[in-house]
């Protein structure tokens, strides 16, 4: 059995038992983690952070709420753009996700780009 | 606060969506006439306000044009109009399409409006993911009409509502009308639960439920209602600036989106649900839902990573040669209609207002609507008499 | 004989033990299960691979728990159980599915549709509610049960109601480090609620002892609490929960997490769609699918049991969803199923009144706080999905004229984002009603639209 790597001390969930399960390797926004055999993307991404994505409405981050996917308060993305709920997605060996949109999907229209430099037409 | 006694307005309008509000408030301020309007049960909240919000030129009917430029004119200044901020973004309406022969149709329309005072760009299917980079490679063509967008269609009525308000017009939410008789040469209008109103003229703006007015009065229309089916995503970066759709003559091909600033993606189009205008209710067919979600893929790839929240439908009202019944009374002096715009009368509807207000104060209008007078449907049979 | 198309939405208590009936009964039927492992959400089952016992999972429920995993266990040969299926829509005898890994669709011609799709918290909007680290009870509770985390390193838990007390004691139990549990209901129940209670006493008792072995360790408790704000940053979330005693102080306790419940509220979206008729119940102060005694719905051939039509717990569930079964197998006329009825219902029914006077009196003893709503600050999130202010929301009544809460939505956006109204819904309503001045069942209820929850566009068609 695996001895799973050292969790970093930036976590906001705290695990108290199960904790001699096999070790799974994933990135999160590029960066190396890992997480433990039947844990949840959101038990995961809230041992090596403390946010799963930020509110598109600018009141902050945000790190799940209801945890049996009702609230849908933790989408996030894999690396081709595909969503992932968080709380009911199990973590699997090699998983690439990201915390934000990643920026290819909806390259910002000419229209938009010129309203946001203050181009507003009549 | 209403009495058992009548209360005389120059004008009674009866439906309260846009094609109402926006009458009523010109009446008020354009021509300073008494303006009672009596809807059934919430301003805007029929076809007003459950469509896609597509304020457009292009796609048109050629007899439209005047009076989309016309409405246009005032979607333009509309907030400081309303003092409410109607979302109007004129971020551009984009047609696109998938086969060579649509393009050519396109191509000719672009002909076909230059004249008309609307000026559309084209673009090849390099050009159009050069500039919009979101299109599969199914997209042949697209015809853009830069200064046209959209609008917040559950905002709008009842924005247009308060101000008609405000400049004076006597607004009755919770006011179904029952019947309509005349008395002399006046128009008086019996409520359900026995309240009169009484005017000199009177204007039917009823939506789908107008044929039984305009029965009435002995001018049977070919009405049908139908149900748009609407959905809405999630928020996304917003990115997406012009209202965009499929242009084609295959119904179910007939997808349009567009996006908010908050960044939830509003789409409709192709085959349209059940609507039942007695009872008040239309659905969205699941497999309506599962068909647009793959029309929308098939010509934006990326919403197979975009999640719907809602579906909604609304009652439309569609007339048998998709024109709309516009101007006055054929048999009836001081009657006038306005309804049966095809579920695309929001972009219009400023339009609508203003040149049924000229017409009502003033006897006629400088915007062409002959094409869309409600005796074309008049047939050798008579109809039933006038009722008292 | 024609095969009777029985479909059931969800395998929790009710879903289990109706689809148990079927198969007695010699019916196959379909069972739609949002969720990868049977269990619903009381008696969610942990991963493979984990090792802790029933025992220490459900404590005194536990035999309960065992029983009902292992009589699904044994029902899976006999059922077409459908895991990871969301049951998105339903029209006049069809209900739609989708199957999250594969987004393929399905379209269920049923006979009978017994929908057991339970409940969530119910949550009253704190202000600062919206940081991370806010989370449901029932969001704590499965954090422990199903992946063996606290969701914090020092958690308050705040709001009413039986499962307040139960979280809190399980993580104290579990090693975790709770600072507070904060009641909002009086320390001392009404007669009126001590009567309901004592329907079922052994519970009563249950949650006396959960409350002395908070105290025994350490744990402040407080009752008639009113909470004032969540304190935290944007960036960092939860440092600590503000509320008022009841002696009128104010008082602050530092955490990192806080998890928040008062009680339950029902999923009620399928039978909406279902186009059921709702009635307004007072003593809950919610909208709930109108019922027989058997689970009938007013719809014809669509049945409706466990929490996701009164919230009855875990057992009562288990009868309804059996009694429920009974009564669509009685309706379709099927010869077994009828005599099976026959035998049972009687005894069933006095299990669920028995059930429902507890419900009365914990609905008494733990009131939802109604008033908290109408009194949030202007700036307090109420729509915690799109950010939405009560202050919006009070706009909407009184400078663009909503009387009703369907138009309060399309005029603020609240009940718009991608929970639908669930976490929302009733307090906007409360704060609807307050500022138009009209009672609150006379406001309105969010009309559920499909698709149940957010479907993801890749969903494909079916034949």
């Amino acid at each position: 059995m695996t001895k799973p790597l050292p969790q970093p001390g930036g976590g906001r969930f705290v695990r108290l038992a199960e904790t001699a399960r096999p070790a799974l390797h994933l990135l999160i926004d590029g960066a190396p983690a890992s997480a433990l055999e039947g844990d949840t993307l959101l038990v995961a991404l809230l041992m090596h952070g403390r946010r799963v994505r930020s509110s598109e409405f600018g009141d902050g981050t945000r790190a799940g709420f209801c945890l049996m996917g009702a609230c849908q308060d933790c989408w996030v993305w894999d690396e081709t753009g595909r969503r992932l709920r968080a709380c009911s997605t199990a973590v699997t060996e090699g998983m690439a996700v990201r915390t934000t949109p990643p920026a290819s999907l909806w390259p910002v229209t000419p229209e938009v780009a010129a309203r946001e430099r203050g181009e507003v037409p009549r | 606060m209403t009495d058992a006694t009548q209360q005389r307005s120059d004008v009674l309008i009866i439906g309260g969506g846009l094609m109402g509000t926006t009458t009523a408030l010109f009446l008020r301020r354009h021509h300073g006439l008494s303006v009672t309007l009596l809807e059934r049960e919430l301003i805007g909240r029929q076809a007003s306000g459950t469509n896609f919000g597509n304020v457009r030129r292009q796609g048109r009917d050629l007899s439209q044009i005047p009076l989309a430029n016309r409405a246009r004119a005032v979607w333009g200044r509309v907030n400081e109009l309303l003092g409410e901020d109607l979302e109007f973004a004129p971020l551009g309406h984009l047609r696109v399409c998938y086969t060579e022969a649509q393009a050519a149709r396109l191509e000719q329309h672009v002909r076909d409006v230059q004249p008309l005072g609307l000026d559309l760009q084209m673009f090849s299917a390099d050009a159009l993911r050069k500039r919009w980079g979101i299109f599969s490679d199914t997209v042949v063509a697209g015809s853009l009409s830069p200064v046209d967008g959209h609008a917040n269609p559950r905002l709008a009525g009842p924005a247009f509502g308060r101000a008609a308000q405000r400049a004076g017009a006597h607004i009755h939410e919770h006011s179904e009308v029952a019947h309509i008789e005349r008395v002399g040469a006046d128009f008086v209008a019996h409520t359900v639960d026995g309240r009169q109103y009484r005017a000199g003229q009177l204007l039917v703006t009823t939506g789908a439920w107008s044929a039984r007015f305009a029965q009435a009065f002995g001018e049977a229309v070919p009405l049908e209602a139908r149900g748009p089916q609407m959905g809405v995503t999630e928020p996304l970066a917003y990115a997406i600036g012009p209202s965009i759709g499929v242009s084609t003559p295959i119904e179910e091909e007939g997808l349009y989106f567009r996006q908010i600033t908050r960044g939830n993606i509003v789409f409709g189009g192709g085959l349209k649900g059940p609507a039942f205008a007695d009872a008040i209710r239309a659905y969205v067919k699941p497999d309506n839902t599962l068909r647009q979600l793959r029309e929308l893929r098939r010509f934006v790839p990326a919403f197979a990573n975009v999640q719907l929240i809602r579906v909604w439908s609304g009652i439309e009202g569609y007339t048998a040669d998709w024109a709309p019944v516009m101007g006055p009374s054929a048999r009836v002096p001081g009657l006038h209609y306005a309804f049966g715009f095809n579920g695309e009368g929001f972009a219009i509807s400023p339009g609508v207002g203003e040149v049924m207000a000229e017409l009502i104060a003033t006897g006629s209008t400088s915007t062409p609507i002959d094409a869309f007078a409600i005796g074309r449907f008049a047939t050798a049979v008579q109809d039933q008499p006038i009722t008292t | 004989m024609t095969p009777r198309r029985v479909v059931v939405v969800g395998a929790g208590p009710a879903g289990v033990r109706a689809a148990q009936a079927l198969v007695e009964a010699g019916v196959r039927p379909v069972v739609i299960d949002e969720g990868r492992r049977d269990g619903g959400q009381i008696y969610r089952r942990q991963p493979e691979g984990f090792t802790r016992t029933h025992a220490m999972l459900y404590g005194s429920e536990a035999a309960k728990a065992q029983a009902l995993h292992s009589d699904f266990d044994a029902l899976r040969a006999q059922i077409d159980y459908r895991s990871e299926t969301l049951a998105w829509n339903v029209t006049p005898g069809q209900l739609h599915t989708l199957h999250a890994p594969s987004g393929e669709t399905a379209t269920l011609d049923f006979d009978a549709l017994v929908v057991c799709a339970g409940a969530t918290d119910r949550l009253m909007p704190v202000p600062g509610w919206n940081r991370a680290g806010c989370y449901s009870l029932g969001a704590a509770q499965i954090a422990l049960k199903a992946q063996a985390c606290a969701i914090g390193s020092r958690v308050v838990f705040m709001g009413s109601g039986p499962l307040l007390y139960l979280v809190a004691a399980q993580y104290v139990k579990a090693g975790a480090r709770v600072e507070a549990v904060l009641d909002t209901s009086s320390a001392v129940p009404t007669p009126a609620a001590l009567r309901g209670l004592l329907n079922r006493p052994r519970l009563l008792l249950r949650g006396l002892a959960l409350k002395a072995s908070l105290r025994l360790a350490g744990v402040t408790l407080l009752n008639a609490v009113v909470p004032l704000r969540i304190e935290g940053t944007a960036d960092a979330g939860v440092s600590s929960v503000v509320i008022r005693d009841s002696a009128g102080a104010e008082r602050r306790f530092g955490c990192d997490a806080v998890g928040m419940g008062w009680h339950l509220r029902a999923e009620t979206q399928l039978a909406d769609l279902a186009r059921c008729e709702f009635d307004f119940e007072p003593l809950s102060r919610q909208w709930l699918p109108r019922i027989d005694d058997c689970g009938r719905s007013s719809t014809a051939g669509v049945y409706l049991a466990g929490d996701g039509a009164r919230i009855l717990g875990a057992d009562g569930a288990e009868a309804a969803g059996r009694l429920a079964a009974l009564a669509a197998l009685h309706d379709m006329k099927h010869e077994r199923g009828r005599a099976m009825f026959a035998a049972e219902h009687a005894g069933l029914r006095r299990t669920l009144a028995t059930m429902n006077g507890f419900r009365e009196g914990l609905a008494q003893a733990f009131p939802w706080p109604h008033a908290h709503a109408a009194a949030l600050p202007n700036d307090a999130v109420v729509c915690r999905c799109e950010a939405v202010t009560a202050g919006e929301l009070r706009r909407s009544v009184r400078e663009l004229g909503s009387q009703e809460l369907n138009r309060a939505k399309a005029f603020s956006r609240v009940g718009m984002g991608r929970c639908q109204g669930r976490y929302c819904g009733h307090a906007a309503a409360e704060i609807v009603a307050a500022t138009a001045s009209i009672p609150v069942e006379k406001i309105g209820r969010l009309r559920s639209q499909a698709p149940v929850k957010p479907l993801m566009m890749s969903a494909q068609e079916h034949d």
